[in-house]
């Protein structure tokens, strides 16, 4: 198998070899073949080219998932530089916030968030150029965008950028603990050898259908587009509002024939309780990956049995490392299977170990923190140097091993089992929570004295926020007030399911937010 | 006519999503998609629930951001599925 350096080529290779198969479906709005995203990306390569963009800048994406920012990823990685995708759904403060926060030289905007995102932008003091597009849609958006703009000023054709196997290929923003988003720092190794594994491990080929269901801000969306484009395979979009509705979602995994499907779990538990699978014909689906929490088991088990055919695999890895380990669910699962399935065994690309406390290596089943290290592994946090150097653990051969902050435990047959966090970060519907930067956001409310958030489990929705609040006011601000205010400050996944007043929160004997003591009220 | 709809599409959501909440602040219009009080999986369970109390289906396409932003305008989706089949049902009773 040929090994890439960059993560673009494959892709480069694929439109020559299969320039009239699809690449891209968006239903609803149209399809775009390898030849076609091949040369859309080119043109936007050269735009960017022309407006400044050199190798190592980053460039930022904000728009819906679409054809266009398919080609806009493409294009960016062309011009040598990483790309920014931010989530289109988030408060456009944040995403503002992001774009400065790398200094992104570029970005790619739908025209609807141009206003808010230029106000908010020059607020803090830069002015990056944009690539507008009208409505992302089909491609059309972003090819009508470089038609005007090369009528209006023609630029030459570049040559695409052949990086270097360190250079930043793209730029994650994931919730930070001290109330900032942090940016995962991830090169163009990192991304290829990922790409590469799963190529090994899955062997996609031209007649595969992806879904790409995960937003292109989140780490899942690396599988679906590079795995998918470099196998000559078609990418099938999810737009937003199919994706969160089980029924039109399942009809949609049919009648697209999807063969690989790649989602958080919430979405696969959603479809087995929800989507009327019996409705539909999913012969042409024969891998279900899922990633990003853990899976109820009961669902899990409703899912296999209702959709027999397929292979199931658990894929686990925080951001900064992608998919670190797996596991293929075995069929059927055992009936005296309660607990979640583990998480398995170390991918190739990279290796796994376990550590105490002081970073010594356990005994095999003994708990500790699961650290990483090898080609997969980031490069750092944009900016952030002291959170990467807390973030890695160096050992005697001077290797870096990314501490993932999860407990697990391996047991005798290898596979590593979760058990739990070390730190306040949870995951919901896929996404990394840090409970700090709720805390922060409600912070910014002018009524909230003190303000703190825990998560407990929910047999339901996986896990339950609480917000434990105290208030300056006699009055406090109503339960709709606060779920409209958070709403303005974070992204809606963020957004605690209970607030609850009181008139001081607990504290230890050292002072200090009795968290303890929250957990059990909530 | 659908201050029936309005009244238990309101108490659902005050029992389900917004325990001790004020039932006055809770109106009509307030926004509930965008205000962050239904997310996706509470907009399925709102769906469900009036599809059982009032013996109505929606089409998938109808779920939309939209149609279930507020109180209102779920009642008024919710009118457009039972065309005066009230009157006749009492003129026949």
């Amino acid at each position: 198998m040929t090994r890439h350096a960059a993560l673009h080529e494959p892709f480069a290779a694929a439109a020559r070899r299969w320039p009239e198969r699809t690449a891209v479906v968006e239903p609803g709005h149209g399809e775009i073949a390898y030849g076609e995203l091949d040369a859309l990306s080119d043109r936007l390569r050269d735009r960017l080219r022309a407006l400044g963009v050199a190798p190592g800048d980053r460039v930022g994406i904000y728009a819906r998932k679409s054809i266009d920012a398919v080609a806009a990823i493409l294009g960016i990685l062309k011009a040598g530089a990483a790309y920014v995708p931010v989530d289109p759904g988030a408060p456009p403060s944040r995403n503002a916030y992001i774009l400065n926060n790398c200094a992104v030289k570029a970005a790619v905007v739908e025209s609807r968030f141009e206003p808010r995102l230029r106000t908010e932008i020059e607020a803090l003091g830069v002015a990056p150029a944009f690539v507008a597009i009208g409505e992302a849609g089909a491609g059309e958006g972003l090819r009508r965008a470089l038609d005007a703009a090369q009528a209006a000023r023609p630029v030459p054709a570049t040559d695409t950028v052949v990086p270097a196997p360190d250079a930043l290929a793209y730029i994650l923003y994931t919730s930070g603990s001290t109330g900032k988003p942090k940016g995962v720092m991830l090169s163009h190794e990192n991304g290829a050898s990922f790409v590469d594994w799963c190529s090994d491990v899955f062997a996609p080929s031209e007649g595969d259908r992806f879904s790409s269901h995960a937003p292109f801000h989140f780490d899942l969306s690396i599988l679906d587009i590079h795995v998918a484009l470099k196998h000559g395979a078609t990418l099938v979009l999810v737009g937003e509002e199919i994706g969160k509705d089980p029924e039109r979602l399942a009809a949609l995994v049919a009648e697209e024939r999807i063969s690989i499907w790649y989602s958080a779990p919430s979405i696969l538990a959603l479809l087995a309780q929800y989507g009327k699978l019996a409705r539909h014909d999913y012969s042409a689906l024969r891998t279900v990956l899922f990633a990003g929490e853990v899976f109820p088991i009961r669902h899990l088990r409703s899912l296999c049995a209702q959709l027999p055919r397929p292979r199931y695999f658990n894929l686990y890895g925080p951001t900064e490392t992608n998919v670190c380990t797996f596991y293929e669910v075995p069929a059927p699962i055992p009936e005296d299977r309660t607990t979640p399935v583990p998480i398995g065994k170390s991918c190739s690309h990279l290796r796994c170990k376990v550590v105490d406390p002081e970073g010594r290596e356990v005994r095999r089943g003994e708990e500790g923190e699961l650290c990483v290290a090898g080609r997969g592994v980031m490069q750092g946090y944009w900016a952030l140097p002291e959170q990467t150097a807390r973030g890695f653990l160096v050992d005697a051969a001077g290797e870096r091993w990314y501490k993932t902050g999860d407990i697990v435990t391996e047991q005798p047959d290898g596979n590593y089992t979760y058990l739990g966090r070390r730190d306040r970060m949870v995951k919901r519907r896929g996404y990394r929570v840090e409970l700090g930067e709720i805390e922060s956001a409600l912070y910014r409310h002018p009524a909230i004295k003190e303000a703190a958030v825990v998560a407990v489990p929910d047999e339901e929705a996986g896990i339950r926020i609480t917000a434990f609040l105290s208030c300056r006011e006699a009055k406090h601000p109503s339960l709709i007030e606060m779920k409209r205010f958070c709403t303005e400050h974070l992204p809606l996944y963020m957004v605690p399911d209970r607030f609850a007043w009181h008139d001081t929160l607990p504290k230890t004997s050292t002072d200090k937010t009795d968290y303890q003591r929250l957990k059990e009220l909530a | 006519m659908s201050d029936d709809v309005k009244t238990a599409v309101k108490e659902f959501i005050l029992s389900e999503f917004l325990p001790g909440e004020d039932p006055a602040e809770l109106t009509d219009s307030t926004p509930l998609i965008s205000g962050g009080i239904l997310d996706s999986i509470a907009t399925l369970k709102v769906v469900l629930f009036i599809e059982e109390q009032f013996n109505v289906t929606f089409e998938a396409h109808e779920v939309d951001r939209e149609n279930f932003d507020s109180i209102e305008n779920i009642a008024r989706l919710v009118g457009t599925k039972r065309p005066q089949d009230h009157d006749q049902a009492r003129s026949s009773a």
